[in-house]
């Protein structure tokens, strides 16, 4: 642990002593004024050597390095990133067609967008683009992580392809969308290295409000020398500016930008590429989240969830049946009956023969020792029992008549053994089943003031049974995109922001509306385009976390500014009684910490000050703690804990400080 | 502790008389400001100035419309002053001299009315009547109308920056609101034995034979005016402690109440004017939980005053008049900073050390427990967006205020206005305590003599105009570094708050849910109250520091 803490800070600093440089330093003017500070005491010290003044200025410089070395291990971070990504930018021979379909050998950087290139197997895809012809399978470890090969094909919303990545098998011919130094990689690499990092909205206003207190203390201090002046309590600068160090909002100006980059990297760690911070902001700020139904809210795949037998039928034979039936069926719907009443088999029995299922029969199932077992839609299986000399079940009809009205899909049992009349035993329901626990994330989003709702393409019933099941807030059935599109501006204007996430060609429109629109990788060029994210691992879900994401950031930000806020106080109470005791001795009162001397009281509350900020590095780079709850309960618990940690905070370690510092000769 | 019981129960006595009047008014003002209609003398009056009161101004139309009519207002009240000894009713006294006039001008239009001259011994009655006076009516109205703007910006929503007409909100807070109760309350200090004349002073002979001129005149309208419209500036020198001013305990509690009741009733207005009355509650709770709290504070200073003499008198009764006592005396001084209005019927100077530490961190807060009329509601909305940054921040979301983001340039607005009055207080402290010309009118020496200073500097830049006494401040650099402070605190944080109120006016609000920050529940009006003390306070610190708290602490 500590080995690993020395590298990353050997590592950082270097970059953290670069930054030292004041012109860099304009973009957080509380450490610039603190520079200055620090500037100016190491010439007084030097002019007028004392204890004091020479480790006030050794604490300012350490002040700033402590504030650049936040920013320099929260960008480290990226860097590895950012390395193994340059890896697929080396440039590579591309073999572009000509008008007239002939190939001829360019460099990868030549290639401008509208052009062909031939890409096969083993060859790796020499830009971003979209496939107009063939499948490939392609391997895109190297960008998303994830090591499976994917399948991308020409038409429909799997044909973008990322430059760099490698094609398997196969040979497809490939449409380049974006020019050199602009690719998709070239934008992640300039992403999480955080070079191209530019401030967001909030923190610009963030910054304006902290420049404004740093202008208040300047006057105060500047003031304080003339006024001490006249009270004859005139005070050396050096004591005016570790004042003035402490007075404004260190902490959080040194934290701020690092909390900026860490968010962003704690993105990009889930596989989520935001197009600009600005995006990841808007994403605490959503008010409506419009999640598709398949795949998103339910596994996409109508899975057994109830068995119900036929008059006379003990449940036992029915699941005994049903789980023959399926044996042989590898479809998830076969899997997922095999998986509701358990398999007693290890494999298909010896000598079954198997009835494959098939769009005429509409039936699939088994024979096995003269006993013959079907499953399959109600019309094709009723038909198979009453063919086989069987009769029609009143029980089975209901059954299916219910399941079929809750939004599900009846599936119909039937055997037949040896000679004698086919007789059905009862249904299957199948059904779209909601995932595990998103019942439980919809209730939190609630809790956290956002509506859910649900787009789907199915009808209304079963659009309004799964949404019951599900939780989610509100419904879009049989959904078109121009629906999706016309229900995001209503929600738009009335004054609520919107997330989506979306892949195809036809979502591109909504989600360049939506406010946050998060593209599936595996999604379209132009839907990638139209969003503000893009999420490698293509899981609609993690639009949730994206705004627990966006919702931390700006928590860690607040939450550090009150408390960078509150301790002034101590610090006040630190510093104000060594500067005026010897001039009025009944600020004596005022030293609650019973600081030991003026001098030492100084010193302590500037390395207390410095500290801090190490203190919080780790705070500010993986966030305060956030729980969905309501705005009044985060208030709450954030106040108490930065608010009234930062008024306490303080007077403990200034104190702490004060036992150390008192050693020191000279104070 | 006998002299509690009394202490208490005018506190409650006002507090009723509050909680009653309070909403009734706050109502009647949100429906003034909203209305399209006008009264017939309402209209006459903007026929004979061609003004159309039915145009919605920008912003920009609104700032230049208030500080255009604030300039003719100062240009006036100049040329009244330099002209006195032309005035009819001048009573013979000179023109003042151009610093002083310049002082006084910018005084009464930036509803400070800090004096520097003996209202009885400067100024004749048409100066009293057609320069303050009328300044005390329309610089109220000018405060009024700025904050119903910035309320109109935050209830309004995709307006391109209107905010409303300056010219119907002024006539319309002075003709159906302050006249009325101006008034009214005339009439009843009339009767409680204030004067109201246009007589020549008369002489007196003295109990010791000496003749003594005392001067009458139109006090009791004056007076009315100046408590109600929060302005301060008295018709004789010791103002509200004068008896012609402030004859009894009951015309003491009657002035009090005055003081209090337009800046609270405007708070209650908002919550109407944004269409969610809770907010306006909040805003209430937050100043009377700051007025409240130093009311206690100076009574206690006050009434267990440390020091021999007072506790012999039961009280430091130095600078009071006894038939206020020290608890009247204490909830006036309390009230008087905690409005912008600056009367005093006690010397500030002879306030115990604590005391007049309150009375000045008062008006350090920037007038917003309840502050002036108009100028304390908008002064607490800046602190509330601050507030709501900050904690918005804290619930993970771009924080807004009744459905209104802030973002940067918001935020850059509010900075502006924070920014304003501390630096006016700093540096026009520091200059005052380090410029010969500025040391040569403090009286005393030491903590005291700082406090003077920084006192004058305080009210002059919060537009309070209370005198700390002690001060010898008719001299050109106090009149001209005073009037400085008067101008730029007034109308610099004015315009930035027409510029948010058109900002707010142009944002399509939010509508709230369980994820936005309730700013109507007691943990917001804490907070509120919690920065306005942390993060203005924290400011004055250290001078507070060299001056009251070292003198409370020999």
């Amino acid at each position: 642990m500590t080995t690993s803490l020395l590298t990353t800070v050997s590592a950082a600093l270097p970059g953290a002593l670069r930054k030292l440089d004041p012109r860099l330093l304009l973009a957080t003017p509380v450490m610039l004024v603190v520079e200055v500070g620090a500037v100016t005491t190491t010439v007084l010290s030097v002019l007028d050597p004392s204890a004091l003044a020479v480790l006030v200025s050794l604490w300012l410089w350490l002040t700033v390095l402590f504030g650049n070395l936040a920013e320099s291990v929260a960008e480290g971070r990226g860097k590895a990133q950012a390395a193994s990504l340059r890896a697929l930018q080396q440039e590579t021979t591309a073999r572009r067609l000509d008008r007239r379909g002939e190939e001829e050998q360019v460099s990868s950087t030549s290639l401008r967008v509208g052009d062909l290139v031939v890409v096969e197997a083993g060859e790796r895809i020499p830009g971003d683009g979209d496939v107009v012809e063939g499948v490939a399978s392609v391997d895109e470890s190297a960008v998303t992580g994830e090591s499976a090969p994917v399948i991308r094909e020409s038409g429909g919303d799997r044909c973008a392809v990322t430059g760099g990545t490698t094609v398997l098998s196969d040979r497809i011919v490939v449409r380049i969308t974006s020019a050199p130094g602009q690719s998709f990689v070239d934008r992640m690499i300039a992403l999480v290295e955080g070079s191209q990092r530019q401030r967001t909205p909030n923190e610009i206003a963030l910054g304006v409000l902290l420049g404004a207190l740093t202008i208040v203390f300047v006057v105060v201090c500047a003031t304080l020398y003339l006024i001490a002046d006249h009270s004859d309590a005139d005070q050396s600068v050096v004591v005016l500016v570790a004042l003035l160090v402490c007075l404004i909002p260190t902490t959080i100006g040194a934290l701020l930008s690092a909390i900026g980059i860490a968010g962003m990297d704690r993105l990009v760690r889930r596989n989520v590429l935001a197009m600009s911070g600005r995006a990841v902001e808007a994403a605490g700020d959503v008010d409506v989240l419009l999640l598709d139904k398949t795949g998103t809210i339910t596994h996409g795949n109508r899975r057994a969830s109830a068995l119900l037998p036929a008059g006379g039928v003990p449940e036992a034979e029915l699941a005994e049946a049903a789980l023959l039936a399926s044996l042989a069926d590898e479809t998830p719907e076969g899997r997922s009956i095999v998986d509701l009443v358990g398999s007693t088999y290890d494999g298909v029995p010896a000598g079954a023969s198997l009835v494959e299922f098939s769009a005429t029969t509409r039936m699939s199932g088994l024979d096995l020792d003269g006993r013959s077992v079907r499953k399959g839609a109600a019309s094709a299986t009723s038909r198979w029992v009453l063919d086989g000399g069987g009769v029609a079940s009143p029980e089975v009809d209901a059954a299916v008549q219910e399941v079929s009205a809750s939004g599900g899909t009846p599936l119909v049992v039937a055997e037949r053994v040896g000679d004698g009349p086919a007789r059905l035993l009862g249904v299957v329901h199948l059904k779209d089943v909601v995932k595990d626990g998103m019942r439980e994330r919809f209730a939190e989003l609630r809790a956290m003031g956002i509506r859910t709702v649900m787009v789907t393409g199915d009808n209304a019933v079963t659009a309004h049974a799964i949404a019951q099941e599900a939780g989610v807030d509100d419904v879009l059935a049989e959904a078109t995109p121009e629906e999706k599109l016309a229900l995001i501006r209503r929600e738009q204007q009335g004054g609520r922001m919107v997330a989506m996430c979306g892949d195809g060609t036809n979502d591109a429109p909504a989600l360049a509306q939506a406010d946050v629109g998060v593209a599936m990788n595996t999604g379209t060029t132009a839907a990638k385009e139209a969003g503000n994210m893009v999420d490698l691992d293509s899981d609609p879900t993690k639009l949730i976390e994206v705004v627990e994401i966006g919702k931390q950031l700006l928590i860690t930000r607040g939450a550090l500014t009150t408390f960078s806020i509150a301790n002034d106080v101590a610090k006040y109470f630190a510093i104000l009684p060594a500067m005026f005791v010897v001039a009025f001795p009944q600020l004596e009162v005022l030293n609650v910490m019973r600081l030991s001397s003026p001098e030492s009281a100084i010193v302590s509350a500037v390395v207390f000050n410095a500290l801090v900020i190490v203190a919080l590095v780790p705070l500010a780079l993986r966030g305060v703690a956030y729980r969905p709850s309501s705005a009044a309960d985060l208030l709450r618990r954030n106040l108490l804990l930065y608010g009234v940690g930062g008024l306490v905070a303080p007077f403990v370690g200034i104190k702490l400080l004060d036992l150390l510092v008192s050693l020191v000769p000279g104070l | 502790m006998s002299a509690l019981g009394p202490a208490l129960g005018q506190v409650l006595l006002l507090a009723a008389l509050l909680a009653l009047t309070v909403p009734v008014l706050g109502r009647r003002l949100a429906l003034m400001y909203l209305s399209p209609r006008h009264l017939r003398v309402e209209s006459a009056a903007y026929r004979l100035l061609r003004l159309d009161p039915d145009a919605d101004q920008h912003w920009r139309t609104y700032a230049l419309s208030v500080l255009g009519f604030s300039m003719v207002g100062v240009l006036g009240l100049y040329a009244l002053g330099r002209l006195q000894q032309h005035l009819p009713l001048s009573l013979g006294f000179p023109a003042l001299p151009a610093d002083g006039a310049w002082n006084t001008a910018v005084s009464f239009v930036t509803n400070t009315n800090w004096q520097w001259y003996s209202g009885e011994a400067a100024l004749g009655h048409t100066m009293q009547m057609a320069g303050l006076t009328v300044q005390n009516f329309v610089s109220a109205g000018v405060g009024m109308a700025v904050a119903a703007a910035l309320a109109r910006g935050l209830a309004r929503s995709g307006r391109d920056g209107r905010v409303g007409n300056f010219w119907t909100d002024l006539v319309r807070g002075v003709v159906r609101v302050l006249l009325p109760i101006a008034l009214l309350s005339a009439l009843l200090l009339v009767a409680l034995g204030a004067v109201q004349n246009l007589a020549e002073p008369h002489a007196v002979t003295t109990l010791s034979g000496a003749t003594q001129e005392i001067t009458g005149g139109p006090v009791a309208s004056q007076e009315a005016i100046k408590q109600l419209g929060t302005n301060g500036g008295g018709f004789y020198n010791v103002n509200s402690a004068h008896p012609f001013e402030n004859p009894s305990p009951a015309s003491n509690l009657l002035e009090t109440y005055l003081m209090l009741l337009v800046p609270f009733a405007m708070a209650w207005a908002f919550g109407h004017l944004v269409r969610d009355r809770r907010q306006g509650g909040a805003v209430v709770a937050v100043m009377a939980l700051l007025l409240t709290t130093s009311v206690a504070l100076l009574t206690w200073a006050e009434m267990a005053g440390p020091g021999s003499a007072p506790e012999l008198a039961g009280g430091a009764l130095e600078g009071k008049e006894v038939r206020f006592g020290t608890a009247g005396s204490a909830l006036w001084a309390a009230v008087t900073t905690g409005t912008s209005t600056g009367a005093v019927n006690a010397m500030h100077d002879s306030l115990t050390a604590p005391g007049g530490g309150i009375a000045l961190f008062n008006m350090m807060l920037g007038e917003i427990s309840p502050g002036g009329v108009g100028s304390g509601l908008y002064g607490m909305l800046m602190l509330a967006v601050v507030t709501v940054f900050l904690s918005g921040l804290m619930v993970g979301r771009t924080p807004e205020y009744v459905g209104k983001r802030i973002g940067q340039r918001e935020i850059v607005l509010v900075a502006g206005y924070v920014l304003t009055t501390p630096v006016l207080v700093l540096v026009g402290s520091a200059v005052a305590l380090t410029a010969p010309a500025g040391l040569a009118g403090l009286q005393e020496g030491g903590p005291h003599g700082l406090t003077e200073a920084v006192y004058a500097v305080t009210s002059a830049s919060n537009n309070n105009g209370s005198a700390f006494g002690g001060l010898t401040s008719g001299t050109p650099f106090w009149n001209t570094l005073l009037g400085l402070c008067m101008l730029l605190g007034r109308f610099v944080p004015m315009v930035l708050v027409l510029a948010l109120a058109g900002r707010f006016a142009e944002q399509h609000p939010r509508p709230p849910g369980a994820g936005t920050l309730p700013t109507h529940r007691p943990l917001f009006v804490t907070l509120l109250a919690g920065v306005a003390l942390v993060l203005v306070g924290l400011t004055y610190v250290p001078v507070l520091v060299l001056g009251p708290i070292v003198e409370s602490l020999s």
